[in-house]
């Protein structure tokens, strides 16, 4: 007799909990507001990502294509996995004297781990992360950017 | 061993079986293979084959200076990534004797409970989804994305963040940190009693884990299984009690501590833990004081000569760091303890005798990170 009645307690519990854990299911079913999902590919236009989302490491230039890059290769040492690769090159300056300057500043952005400590320790502030994060492709070659773009220049601080 | 299986299957002694369950099984949460000899449905025994995404992390950082050791850590248990993090930091202030910000410190506890919230939630997701219950996955995930944008908003990155370093933080948190932390705490205090009656409630799911994947104390120290795992079989372990670090030593809390040592009393201590975690969250979210974001710091962290080491509790267990350092700016040696790695290996001894699908539930119980395990 008492196994019958466990039994059939164990039904009806079993029944509650299902009713209990539906009841969830079902609020949210009902409830548009809640919903979480993004319809990505479509608000593209609209999507914006967080100012410090670190999609890529960019060298801002401003609007005469000037930047901030001396060369000095400090980002290149610290980079935990050479994902940087400095060349600079020797051009005479206004005096007359021989001065190193960027020629390309290379990033690799198949290799990039994401760890911040080019933006960190670059001392002159040359570097950036953009925002951008749509980086498939492919061929590998084509995540090996150069950041300085063609012609640009160092930006002289007025002393 | 390997000799007495092959005699057994190849000669037919008896009739076990041998399964590979992996390398590549949705429950192993990870490219980990369990290789075990059934009778009948009955587990006999289990070997864990490990490895399979090993990287030489420990190798590597004799390569590395101090802080690009970091972003190595977060590379482990990804998902407790600023404990890690942490945990590095605070061993090499602690060899230098470097005092940090009491700012650093409140927003490194924080952060490190937000991360304990957000692993705990993913366990939770996954733990039914292993079960069959699909329904907790979905919103396991949504809740945990709260967590994530916060993350975003202050570090740029969701799940490996960098953001501690050698003497502080990275830079400082964003302006909105503490609004939205506080939003996430009315929020998630909503939320989480949904969970219990989505999946704890349930009586097919608690028939399920009640009872199995015994872990008696004793095992469990002798196994050095820590954190919830450990704490499941009533072994104090919290390296935040034990040995505070940052600002846990401020703080009111508890450490849970279950008796029934099984994949239940488990899973109850994760589910008390989210709530503690609100409650710490709670009482430093306000109380962040103003200040320095980092402490000085020599532009090139040398370690003088000696050996150093360091706790921290993750949200899986202890992960314990220790470093050689010849006074060089890399370290001579460098050696994780990482939790799971001893989690795991205690699944021979609980497993046996079970039933093959009491497996998933009990290696979902120990929440085990593959990529922790092999380094
Ligand atoms: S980006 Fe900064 S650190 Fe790198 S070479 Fe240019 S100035 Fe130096
Ligand atoms: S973010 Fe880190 S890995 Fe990437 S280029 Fe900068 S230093 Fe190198």
């Amino acid at each position: 007799m008492n196994s019958i009645l466990e039994y059939f307690a164990d039904i009806f519990k079993g029944i509650s909990s299902l009713w209990a854990g539906m009841r969830i299911t079902g609020k949210y079913f009902f409830s548009p507001g809640e919903i979480v999902t993004q319809q990505y590919p479509e608000n593209r236009a609209t999507l914006k990502m967080e100012d410090r989302f670190k999609g890529e490491v960019i060298m801002p230039h401003d609007e005469n294509n000037l930047h901030a890059c001396t060369g000095c290769g400090i980002c290149e040492m610290n980079c935990p996995n050479g994902s940087i690769e400095i060349i600079t090159d020797r051009v005479a300056n206004a005096e007359g004297k021989m001065e190193r300057v960027i020629d390309k500043h290379i990033y690799h952005l198949s290799m990039c781990t994401f760890c911040e400590l080019c933006i960190k320790t670059c001392p002159s502030n040359a570097l950036a992360w953009g925002q951008k994060f749509e980086h498939a492709v492919f061929d590998r070659s084509k995540l090996t950017k150069v950041l300085n773009q063609p012609g640009s220049k160092l930006r002289k601080e007025a002393k | 061993m390997s000799e007495e299986i092959i005699k057994d299957v190849i000669i037919g002694e008896n009739e076990d079986y041998i399964i590979n369950m992996g390398p590549q099984h949705p429950s192993t949460h990870g490219v980990l293979r369990f290789e075990v000899c059934l009778k009948g449905e009955t587990v006999k025994y289990l070997i864990p084959h490990i490895g399979y995404i090993h990287r030489g992390i420990e190798k590597m950082c004799e390569a590395n200076t101090y802080p690009q050791i970091i972003h190595l850590t977060d590379r482990m248990d990804y998902l407790s990534a600023h404990m890690n993090n942490e945990a590095v930091c605070l061993l090499v202030e602690d060899a230098l004797q470097v005092e940090v910000p009491e700012r650093v410190k409140y927003i490194r506890t924080i952060l490190d409970e937000l991360n304990r919230i957000a692993s705990h939630q993913l366990w939770w997701c996954a733990f039914g989804m292993d079960l069959g219950a699909l329904t907790s996955f979905f919103y396991g995930l949504r809740d945990r994305e709260h967590i994530l944008d916060i993350f975003e908003e202050s570090f740029g990155s969701r799940l490996l963040h960098s953001f501690v370093m050698p003497g502080g933080l990275m830079h400082d948190v964003h302006p909105n940190f503490q609004k939205r932390i506080k939003e996430f705490i009315t929020y998630f205090r909503k939320k989480l009693p949904e969970y219990d009656q989505l999946l704890t409630g349930n009586v097919i799911f608690q028939n399920r884990v009640k009872g199995i994947g015994h872990m008696s104390k004793e095992t469990a120290i002798g196994y050095g299984v820590t954190g919830p795992s450990g704490r499941g079989s009533d072994y104090s372990c919290d390296i935040r009690k034990i040995a505070p670090y940052g600002a846990y030593d401020k703080v009111q809390f508890n450490e849970i501590l279950e008796t029934g040592c099984d994949t239940w009393a488990r899973y109850k201590v994760r589910m008390a833990e989210m709530w503690e975690s609100l409650s710490i969250l709670e009482q430093l979210v306000d109380n962040i004081p103003e200040g320095d974001y980092t402490a000085k710091m020599k532009p090139i962290i040398k370690l003088p000569a000696g050996e150093y080491f360091q706790r921290v509790e993750t949200a899986r267990g202890e992960l314990a760091v220790y470093a050689v350092s010849d006074g060089n700016k890399s370290p001579l040696r460098m050696r994780f303890r990482t939790p799971n790695f001893s989690n795991l290996f205690v699944m021979n001894e609980i497993t046996a005798g079970h039933k093959i699908a009491d497996l998933i539930a009990i290696s979902g119980s120990l929440d085990l990170v593959i990529p922790d395990i092999d380094r």
